[in-house]
């Protein structure tokens, strides 16, 4: 069966390294003005030489994300079921050799922390586990699923990597999306950041999107672990994870999320420095070279760089985020994943969006197309 | 059908210009575009509404202005998922009206002929006002009269690209043999697109990111309206036909007759 495998073993990480380094700003200029932008303008666009050229790039970043989705902002917010994990990520609060106490949200525990977020007008809910596959598998997903299922009109999910038959079950139960991130596409790199776990498996990794999308799932979501490797070597290759995936399941939508490294429990400093005029690039790189892709900044990002990207290129938003199982009510003091930046309540958020002439909205998705 | 009132399913429509309610940069900015319209309906995703909240709500805003609302199935892939949404549709706004959005592709929006002519088929059983999204398409606009819906709503452009009327000579076809109203929907961009396809003799254009995206898009809601108007009342005007030869300054048959 094709997968990305197939496509990713014909590019090198130094052959892409290398074309980035060499790219001109008349290179960035032609694929500017051009009209059906490739992987090759992607490339261009994210290199050094287009930082000189962001001002432009943001224009055009604004009105192409105006077009296609207009002046609105989709918002969300996470919910965190359990911070229990079998890897040894070293950067992840939730790494299994960081001796803390783990906490997994019961049936009750489960409901209070929803009612919480239901109380904060969140509508769309992404749920988030560690890989603790015993006791946070498929059955706990499915369970947690059925019992939100009629509070929330979307239900998103990022969890372990699982089986294609496994989404299945979880796309029948309801789920609409599935965000996993490769964290990085350098393979060196990433054994020695997930020295231990299932996690460690890079192939399975990298093929986890092509499974969710034969399982049928409405929207993939992707992204690389920013601060791990080269920000932009690990960009074009998350690009053209996205591009295959496109074409391949064209039934599906496709997000990109920007996880910046942020300080958690026990975790390393980034090799890697993303400055924000760095992300702001990235997302309007990504805007540039594909018009239809949904981009979400979460509470990593601080809040002036949040209060501006509302008109960059951002389509959806979390808000009043707490990143550890229990955080919302039951918990509060349980492991957190990471420290989130902007710390603004979902109301904040939303008058902030419309200060800046955007519609936040809670609603865009209805359980009747999952089936219910 | 010159100088008549626009009529589907037994409604009279002042207006034939229909506004969709997605994309704008707020609640405010859309009731008064489509108050400044003078449009008599306007479309909005089902997915988008919440019946259970209050707060900042779609339906309620456009309640208030008294236009006919006419839910849509975006979202939908499939026959089945899209005649589910209308009896929910049904049910949240107490309308039997609906705009058949059928898009398994969501990256260009296109609508699945296949999917929607089996779920006109299905409404229209279940007494649906059916008004289906549609490709240009001449022969699917005649199965679907078939099949009971009361408008055909073929596309100018892709949705959301404010390209025009890419698809004219198909209109064109589709006007001239159609028994039903023909609502231009998606793609046009600027309110001489709209005056073009009323020109042409369609019944009425839906609009929603030309007005919805643009700078001010009250006046552009405005701009819409008129030219809508003139390009309907230059159509029952009856245009002059554009001439696609030269004339010659002495005619060239003339030597037959001296």
């Amino acid at each position: 069966m094709k997968s990305f495998k197939d496509v990713f073993e014909n590019y090198q990480w130094d052959e892409v390294k290398n074309k980035l380094e060499k790219v001109s700003l008349s290179d960035v200029r032609y694929s500017l003005q051009k009209k059906n932008k490739t992987l090759e303008d992607f490339l261009n666009l994210l290199s050094p030489a287009a930082s000189q050229e962001l001002e432009l790039m943001a224009g055009m970043t604004q009105m192409l994300t105006q077009k296609r989705f207009g002046k609105t902002i989709q918002l969300y917010a996470p919910l965190y079921l359990s911070n229990e994990c079998q890897n040894i990520c070293t950067y992840c609060g939730f790494s299994l050799d960081n001796h803390l106490k783990r906490k997994t949200l019961s049936d009750t525990e489960l409901m209070i922390e929803a009612s919480v977020l239901k109380s904060m007008g969140v509508n769309h809910v992404l749920l988030v586990s560690g890989e603790a596959n015993k006791i946070v598998g498929v059955p706990y997903f499915q369970n947690a699923v059925r019992k939100l299922r009629p509070h929330f009109s979307n239900i998103s999910i990022e969890v372990q990597p699982l089986l294609e038959e496994e989404y299945k079950l979880l796309h029948e139960e309801g789920v609409h999306s599935v965000l996993v991130y490769q964290e990085t596409y350098h393979q060196d790199v990433y054994r020695e950041y997930h020295p231990k776990g299932k996690k460690s498996n890079f192939h399975f990794r990298l093929e986890t999107p092509d499974r969710i999308g034969r399982a049928g799932i409405h929207k993939i979501g992707l992204g690389v672990l920013l601060g791990l490797e080269d920000w932009r070597v690990d960009s074009f290759f998350n690009a053209l994870h996205i591009d295959y995936l496109q074409k391949q399941y064209w039934k599906s939508k496709f997000s990109v999320s920007f996880p910046r490294l942020r300080p958690a429990e026990g975790i390393i400093e980034p090799n890697f420095i993303m400055e924000d005029k760095d992300l702001l690039q990235l997302i309007c790189a990504y805007r540039i070279w594909n018009e239809d892709l949904e981009i979400s900044i979460s509470t990593r990002e601080n809040e002036v760089f949040r209060n501006n990207i509302v008109s960059l290129g951002a389509t959806a938003m979390s808000a009043g985020s707490k990143t550890n199982p229990g955080g919302y009510a039951v918990d509060k003091e349980s492991l957190e994943q990471f420290e989130t930046s902007d710390e603004r309540s979902m109301e904040e958020i939303k008058i902030m969006i419309k200060k800046s002439g955007y519609d936040p909205v809670m609603k865009d998705w209805d359980s009747v197309y999952s089936g219910f | 059908m010159n100088n008549q009132k626009l009529e589907i399913a037994g409604r009279i429509f002042e207006s034939r210009l229909f506004l969709g309610t997605g994309k704008f940069g707020s609640l405010t900015d859309m009731v008064q575009s489509v108050i400044a319209s003078e449009t008599d309906m306007v479309t909005m995703a089902l997915k988008r509404i919440d019946a259970r909240s209050h707060e900042d709500n779609l339906l309620d805003s456009l309640r208030e202005t008294n236009v006919q609302l006419l839910p849509n199935t975006s979202g939908a892939r499939t026959a089945k998922e899209a005649v589910l949404a209308a009896q929910l549709a049904r049910e949240a706004l107490e309308t039997n009206w609906v705009k058949l959005e059928i898009h398994p592709d969501p990256k260009y929006l296109l609508p699945d002929p296949i999917e929607t002519l089996y779920a006109t088929e299905e409404l229209a059983k279940l007494g649906f006002v059916v008004m289906p999204y549609i490709h240009a398409d001449p022969v699917l606009c005649k199965r679907l009269e078939d099949a009971g819906t009361a408008v055909v709503m073929p596309l100018g452009a892709p949705i959301g690209t404010n390209k025009g009327l890419r698809t004219q000579d198909f209109l064109e076809i589709i006007i001239s043999q159609s028994n039903v109203p023909v609502v231009v929907d998606a793609g046009i961009g600027a309110p001489s697109d709209a005056a073009k396809a009323m020109e042409m003799g369609a019944d009425a254009v839906l609009v929603n990111t030309a007005i919805a995206v643009a700078g001010n898009p009250l006046n552009m809601a405005v701009a819409f309206k008129e030219g809508v108007i003139a390009g309907r009342r230059a159509f029952e005007s009856g245009l002059g036909a554009i001439a696609n030869h030269a004339e010659a300054s002495s005619p060239l048959t003339s030597f037959l007759f001296e």
